[in-house]
């Protein structure tokens, strides 16, 4: 099967004064898949989407849909549907002149737009609402009409900007749900911006992953998770724990206070070589459970509700954050067996380590 | 119980001129007197009779309208140039368009007078209307910058990515939603140039006076209650103005933030 490529940037740059928005940035989306833009504000990630609907113009690069050039063409041709963090819906009309907004400015025939409206709106749940005012609508609701108002004019690829963002918790991930439901049934190429990790993770078939401007890692969300290509992807997907040492054979790596870490990183290490090892707070396990048992002293508690964080201390003075589910009795001053299994580290791709 | 006597205070302080003009309107003699010793409409009567009061009311009405439907569209723009673009010098623009707030009508009077004579424009009722384009504008771009400023960007944006071109996205979500905005400038460009006088003084002949100039003439002339008969017919058109305005659109809504929703 060869996948066609819907959405192509080649080389975008933006500056905005001294800040580099977008620092030469390749990418190209595939024809039906939902694309994630994520990284944390000010990466780049909305102005990259602002190019590709053309509301800001490149400084350098080229912007293709279907292989034509497009940087030149104005937002209004570009034939893209776009959704927006705070909905922007028409305060003075309906929902349904919302939805047949962009369908009067194609010069859709009244018979066919009411039609193509009213599927709209059902395809969202809301076949009710189309003599609504906008802000009649909750918050959930007004979600939903900007979807239906952005995928009515057959939009060539569906651009997202944060669209879940300014929900509450409950209703984002029902709607994280649905979002995908529609954007499944429609088929649609989708460019989805989002600053949430786990929004990311659900959603995507890829994920890009941005910073200060440039594409840090292109990946399927699996890939992303399990092997970051940078410290900075690890730290943003999962909140890792670094450990610095040195390996000391191919497979053991010593950090400070001579602890010893059996490790499974793919790739034989180098003895002697300085390494930074990363490892997730879900894979750090309380008790004695095999792999890599050390003592550490717990530093602190944190209870979440449906788990609690516990902050660690090595014998040699490094720290360690492990998650653990369900309720833990535990006391700060307590010693504790940590065990970490081999294939749960990573090496941290960034050489040499920023810090030592 | 302090606070509220002064306010009452103020309160009656701000009327007193009003209401004494309103009362000597109705006085059946001929001396502009306070309290006054009965009452009769015959003051009225020669107000609405006056053949320069009614040939200064055509003028006023022709003035005022051309001024405000000049206005009106230039301070719009201006004021979506001002909040919209980054203009260089956006200090100095936004200055230069205000600055006839603050300089004294005598002195812009005179610049008006000067202008007209050496144009030859001193007959013209045009000259009144750009005087008075001039001196309204300042309301119309604060009035309209406010709403400017309250609308989201995104609106437009929106309307763009679903095909509008730019001028169909300002006919179909600006424009729209500006409106009570425009309806508000409109309305205070309407009342500063109805009262309008001491510019217009400099520039008016007996063919071209306005309203507030024609009074000011009879007044120096006349000093029976025909005066306060006019002033009152008035006053009474400016609040019939302002409620009607506020039936159709909450008035403080549109003067504080414009919330259009």
């Amino acid at each position: 099967m060869t996948t066609h490529t819907v959405v192509a940037l080649e080389g975008v740059a933006k500056s905005y004064g001294a800040v580099r928005a977008l620092d030469a940035v390749d990418l190209a989306v595939d024809e039906g898949e939902l694309l994630s833009l994520l990284g944390p504000s000010g990466c780049g990630k909305t102005t990259t989407l602002n190019v590709v609907a053309g509301f800001v113009h490149p400084d350098a690069g080229r912007v293709l849909i279907d292989g034509t050039d497009v940087t030149g063409e104005p937002a209004y041709r570009r034939g893209l549907g776009v959704v927006f963090q705070s909905y922007a819906l028409f305060p003075h009309m309906t929902v349904a002149e919302n939805v047949a907004f962009g369908l009067r400015e194609r010069s859709v025939g009244r018979r066919e737009a009411a039609e193509r409206v009213a599927k709209a709106l059902a395809l969202v749940r809301l076949s009710g609402a189309g003599d609504q005012r906008p802000h009649q609508l909750s918050g959930g609701m007004q979600q939903r009409v900007a979807l239906a108002r952005a995928l009515v004019i057959r939009p060539r690829v569906l651009l997202l900007d944060e669209p879940l963002a300014a929900l509450d918790k409950k209703l984002r991930e029902e709607m994280r749900a649905e979002l995908l439901d529609i954007q499944r049934t429609v088929g649609v190429t989708t460019i989805f911006v989002t600053h949430d990790q786990h929004e990311a993770l659900a959603l995507s078939d890829r994920i890009a992953v941005m910073n200060q401007g440039r594409l840090e890692q292109l990946g399927t969300p699996r890939e992303i998770y399990e092997r970051p290509a940078s410290r900075f992807v690890a730290d943003f997907i999962g909140a890792s724990t670094a450990l610095e040492g040195r390996a000391v054979d191919p497979q053991t790596v010593e950090v400070a206070g001579g602890v010893r870490f059996t490790v499974d990183v793919g790739e034989p290490l180098e003895p002697g070589q300085a390494v930074v090892l990363l490892v997730r707070p879900e894979d750090v396990a309380l008790g004695v459970r095999g792999g890599n048992v050390v003592s550490a002293s717990v530093t602190g508690l944190m209870y979440l509700g449906d788990h609690s964080e516990v902050r660690l201390e090595l014998p040699g003075g490094q720290r360690l954050l492990a998650t653990v589910r369900g309720t833990v009795t535990l006391a700060p001053g307590e010693v504790v067996s940590v065990s970490i299994a081999p294939e749960a580290f990573l090496v941290d791709p960034d050489i040499p380590p920023e810090q030592a | 119980m302090i606070a509220r006597a002064v306010v009452v205070l103020l309160l009656a302080f701000m009327t007193l001129p009003t209401v004494v003009v309103v009362v000597a309107s109705f006085n059946p003699t001929a001396i502009l007197a306070f309290p006054p010793d009965g009452v009769s409409l015959r003051w009225y009567v020669n107000a609405l009779t006056y053949p320069q009061f009614r040939r200064a009311a055509v003028n006023s009405a022709i003035v005022t309208g051309a001024s405000v439907l000049i206005a009106l569209p230039l301070g719009t723009l201006a004021a979506l140039a001002l909040v919209r673009h980054r203009l260089p010098l956006v200090a100095f623009w936004s200055a230069a368009l205000l600055s006839p707030l603050v300089i004294p009508g005598v002195a812009a009077g005179l610049g008006f007078l000067i202008l007209a004579a050496a144009l030859g424009l001193l007959q013209s009722r045009w000259v009144l209307i750009v005087a008075h384009v001039v001196l309204v504008l300042p309301f119309v771009i604060r009035s309209v910058t406010v709403s400017v400023a309250n609308l989201d960007p995104m609106l437009e944006r929106a309307a763009t990515s679903l095909g509008a071109s730019p001028w169909r996205v300002f006919r179909r979500v600006t424009l729209p939603l500006l409106r009570p905005g425009l309806f508000a400038a409109g309305l205070f460009a309407m009342i500063v140039s109805v009262n309008e006088f001491a510019v217009s003084l400099f520039i008016t002949t007996r063919v071209t006076e306005i309203l507030p100039v024609a009074m000011f003439t009879y007044v120096v002339n006349y000093t029976d209650p025909t005066m306060a008969a006019l002033s009152t017919l008035f006053i009474a058109a400016t609040v019939a103005a302002v409620a009607i305005a506020d039936r159709f659109l909450d008035l403080a809504r549109v003067f504080s933030i414009g919330d259009h929703r």
